[in-house]
């Protein structure tokens, strides 16, 4: 019967070519206007880093002075050096890194690239495990390098690509900055987008070439790059570790089980209230323990200028439909005849109202195949684009089993009315004023 | 033209009637807000900067670790760009606008807990005349009151006063704002942790760095001179606007051949430090104007595409009226007429549908009320548009003969 439906379908819709046209163009257009614009919302709003994205914890106390205090209001996005360092060596939680966003200057050993900047990662040894980073070449370093200081780094595959042609790095030196550094490990390809660790710089495409110990950076005197926010007497220079108003790093925890969470947020509020009885917090404890998810919403890390277009893709796609509707219904109307002589041979309602809606959802799957070609166009036309997450926009199965389930069910959708229409004609009457 | 055959006849067709108002209705509210937006964009992208903008170019370098001696290499640097022929004037500044930096809060009162606004701080020397921004009011600087930043940071972290510059230059929006009814020069505001800055000149306009929601047009300049240090600041040349590109050219080689071991961060015209700034409000009016293009074209495939469906259901109909009289022109006004009046009641709910859309956006994004004159525009633009795409079916059903009436199908 289902492929008698078919067969009715398709001629029909042969035979009126230009209505079928607008009809699979209209549904293209609606659907390839939503597909690009939900797909980069789908690449922008996803899980950086899943599997542990709700382990793995943003650290957020207050340590300002009364002044400007508000009961509720949030505290401080990052931290001190000094609580950081507290925190950090009270070893609360299963994995623990400090960190902070840099810029170094790079003088490559082969003589043919010229000195360049790259963004850097100053961070403590428990970043690598914590976030699962994989390793190409070589390994992290350790709590003990972190203590000594060590001059060693990390480096990226990209940047290991452009300073050694992708071959084995480890154990060479590489000027830093002015100073020479140890070659102890290259990172596999790992990314992750947005990059939620530190929003301060860039959210999405930030791509750090080299990753050092936090206590290496500080000795050596390099700036760190991002977000400052100092209170009281605090500014902003040279040698932030000293400065003990200005919170510049950013701290995350693994805690496995919402009961460690509870727990670890429990030893925050008792770490801000010893602050608070030595003289250095003024204000009443106020933490706050975010997983990743959580924490890339508090920042609204998705642009709203791609929440816009979504929407207002989707009042492209009602359009649309309404549109559709209203040609189906034309369609379907204009074949009164030959449904009241298929009524009087004995085919019931359901039939021709199952008829009907084969042929929508061939609209469907024609406007959806033609939506996808226009999808991929635009998305092409925002990977062209000069935003900073250009380049991810790239449709996956997931978006295109989307793609054809909204077109058909669109068009099936737009179908039902002008198809309970068409099959509630009462055959005689229509016959007649033939 | 009578319009009461044409109510009788959509009174038979009440649900294609419907469906059309609905879909004008909402291409109506929803073109008219995105126009409103594009034209948000387009303010926003044409603000003025009050500077000099087609006669700068922009060239940010760095050096390799701290130089000791960064203060008289800047000065050489600085020495050898006014030699390139062309170059009127040259500074070396920490921020311009449309660009990256922080911006400060300012207070009127020492120990005032909540600042009074918010307004972007430039600095370096020479800055005023390079920029071209005028001044309207009070004095420029006097070399003596330059501080070095170096200076000024180590001020900031030992407290010590005699390092900090004391005095400012504002602009005339911020001294408005500060105080409204008196003359702002001689005043004295607060920045950070309570330095005091006596105002000693107010500029006609110099837009901030960033963050312009917050009033575009605060800013003010300290006495701070810049040295080139790690990533620091900008040079910023001055020439005619024909010869940007060639001292563009010259600066960075002669900034090269100065010093090879540091690195060319940005080098560029102004002009494209400006539109860089606002890609991303450019590319957005680009897919609002994209969108806005597809609605109307679906909509007026949709009024055509229904309005051949009623040409056809009513051949005969259309032929029993010429039969008894009716010319061509009476048949093509008949649908003309019908096609207004839809249109007409789409757009009526339309208006409504454009401010309920507009209430939901104010709520979610920074935007003003939806100005009344978008509607007479919008409305005007759909009747076009219904006009235009009525005309073929209603020209077709014009040309039906009036034989059409005496046949049986």
């Amino acid at each position: 019967m289902f492929g008698y439906y078919l067969d009715l379908a398709l001629r029909s819709l042969r035979r009126n070519k230009v209505l079928t046209g607008l009809m699979v163009l209209a549904i293209a257009l609606g659907i390839g206007a939503s597909m690009t614009t939900l797909t980069v919302l789908h690449v922008l709003s996803g899980n950086p880093i899943p599997g542990k994205s709700a382990q793995l914890y943003h650290v957020q106390i207050d340590p300002r002075d009364s002044f400007g205090y508000r009961p509720g209001m949030e505290p401080m996005d990052q931290v001190s050096w000094i609580d950081g360092m507290n925190l950090l060596h009270a070893q609360g939680a299963q994995q623990q890194a400090l960190m902070t966003g840099g810029r170094v200057a790079i003088q490559p050993p082969r003589t043919t690239l010229d000195p360049f900047f790259e963004a850097a990662r100053y961070t403590s040894a428990g970043f690598f495990p914590m976030f699962d980073v994989p390793f190409q070449y070589g390994r992290a370093w350790t709590a003990k390098d972190d203590q000594d200081r060590a001059r060693l780094v990390v480096l990226s595959h990209v940047l290991n690509d452009k300073l050694f042609g992708g071959k084995n790095s480890v154990g060479k030196m590489l000027r830093l900055g002015g100073h020479d550094f140890l070659i102890i490990g290259v990172l596999g390809d790992w990314r992750p987008n947005p990059h939620f660790y530190d929003l301060n710089v860039q959210s999405y495409n930030e791509d750090e070439g080299v990753y050092m110990p936090l206590t290496t950076s500080q000795d050596a005197g390099f700036d760190h790059d991002g977000g400052t926010d100092c209170w009281g007497n605090g500014a902003d220079g040279k040698d932030m570790t000293r400065n003990d108003h200005c919170a510049w790093l950013q701290f995350w925890v693994q805690l496995d089980t919402p009961a460690k969470a509870t727990a670890y947020k429990q030893f925050l509020i008792r770490y801000s209230e010893e602050q608070k009885s030595l003289g250095r917090f003024q204000r009443p404890p106020n933490v706050r323990l975010r997983n990743v998810m959580q924490w890339l919403d508090y920042n609204q890390v998705v642009p709203s200028n791609v929440r816009l277009q979504t929407w207002l893709a989707f009042g492209l796609l009602l359009v649309c439909l309404v549109n559709t509707v209203g040609l189906m219904l034309a369609k379907f109307m204009r074949r009164q005849g030959e449904l009241s002589v298929r009524r009087a041979m004995g085919a019931s309602r359901r039939m021709l109202f199952t008829q009907l809606l084969v042929e929508s959802g061939m609209v469907g799957l024609a406007g959806g195949i033609g939506g996808l070609l226009l999808a991929l166009m635009g998305l092409w036309v925002v990977r062209h684009r000069p935003a900073e997450y250009a380049s991810l926009a790239h449709l996956d199965p997931a978006m295109l089993l989307i793609t054809f389930v909204l077109a058909i069910g669109a068009s099936l959708l737009a179908g039902l009315l002008p198809a309970w229409r068409a099959c509630h004609i009462a055959p005689a009457s229509a016959l007649k004023s033939q | 033209m009578q319009i009461l055959p044409i109510f009788a006849a959509l009174r038979r067709h009440k649900l294609v009637m419907w469906l059309l108002i609905l879909e004008i209705a909402l291409t109506c509210a929803i073109v008219c807000n995105s126009m409103f937006l594009i034209a948000q964009n387009l303010q926003r992208m044409h603000m003025p900067s009050g500077i000099a903008e087609h006669e700068l170019v922009q060239i940010q370098m760095a050096y390799i670790g701290t130089r000791p001696d960064s203060g008289a290499r800047t000065q050489a640097d600085l020495a050898a760009l006014r030699q390139i022929p062309g170059v009127t004037q040259v500074a070396l500044v920490d921020k311009l606008p449309f660009g990256s930096g922080n911006n400060s809060n300012i207070k009127l009162k020492p120990d005032q807990p909540q600042p009074s606004m918010n307004a972007g701080l430039y600095f370096g020397e020479n800055l005023l005349p390079t920029f071209g921004v005028k001044l309207i009011a009070g004095r420029s600087f006097a070399p003596e009151e330059f501080v070095t930043l170096d200076q000024a940071l180590q001020g900031i972290n030992d407290n010590s006063p005699n390092d900090l510059p004391h005095v400012a230059i504002v602009t005339q929006a911020m001294a408005q704002r500060l105080w409204p009814v008196q003359n702002a020069l001689g005043k004295t505001f607060y920045i950070g942790k309570d330095i005091p800055l006596r105002v000693v000149g107010v500029l006609a306009r110099l837009t901030r760095p960033n963050t312009l929601q917050a009033g575009p047009a605060f800013s003010f300049v300290v006495p701070i001179s810049e040295n080139l240090s790690d990533g620091g600041g900008s040079y910023v040349v001055r020439s005619k606007p024909q010869d940007r590109a060639r001292v563009l050219r010259d600066a960075v080689a002669k900034l090269k051949a100065i010093d090879p071991n540091r690195v060319v961060l940005a080098h560029r015209t102004y002009d494209e430090a400006r539109a860089a700034f606002f890609q991303a409000d450019q590319s957005m009016a680009g897919t609002l104007v994209g969108v806005c293009v597809v609605l109307l074209v679906v909509t007026a495939l949709g009024i055509g595409g229904l309005a051949s469906f009623w040409v056809a259901q009513r051949r005969k109909q259309i032929g029993i009226r010429r039969a008894i009289g009716a010319t061509r022109g009476d048949i093509l006004r008949y649908f003309q007429t019908e096609n207004f009046l839809i249109v007409s009641f789409g757009i009526a709910i339309g208006m409504l549908l454009a401010f309920v859309l507009n209430a939901v956006l104010m709520k979610f994004y920074e935007l003003p009320h939806l100005p009344l004159y978008y509607l007479p525009i919008g409305a005007l633009a759909l009747w076009g548009l219904g006009q235009l795409a009525v005309l073929g079916p209603a020209l077709r059903a014009a040309a039906v003969p009036p034989v059409v009436a005496t046949r049986s199908v």
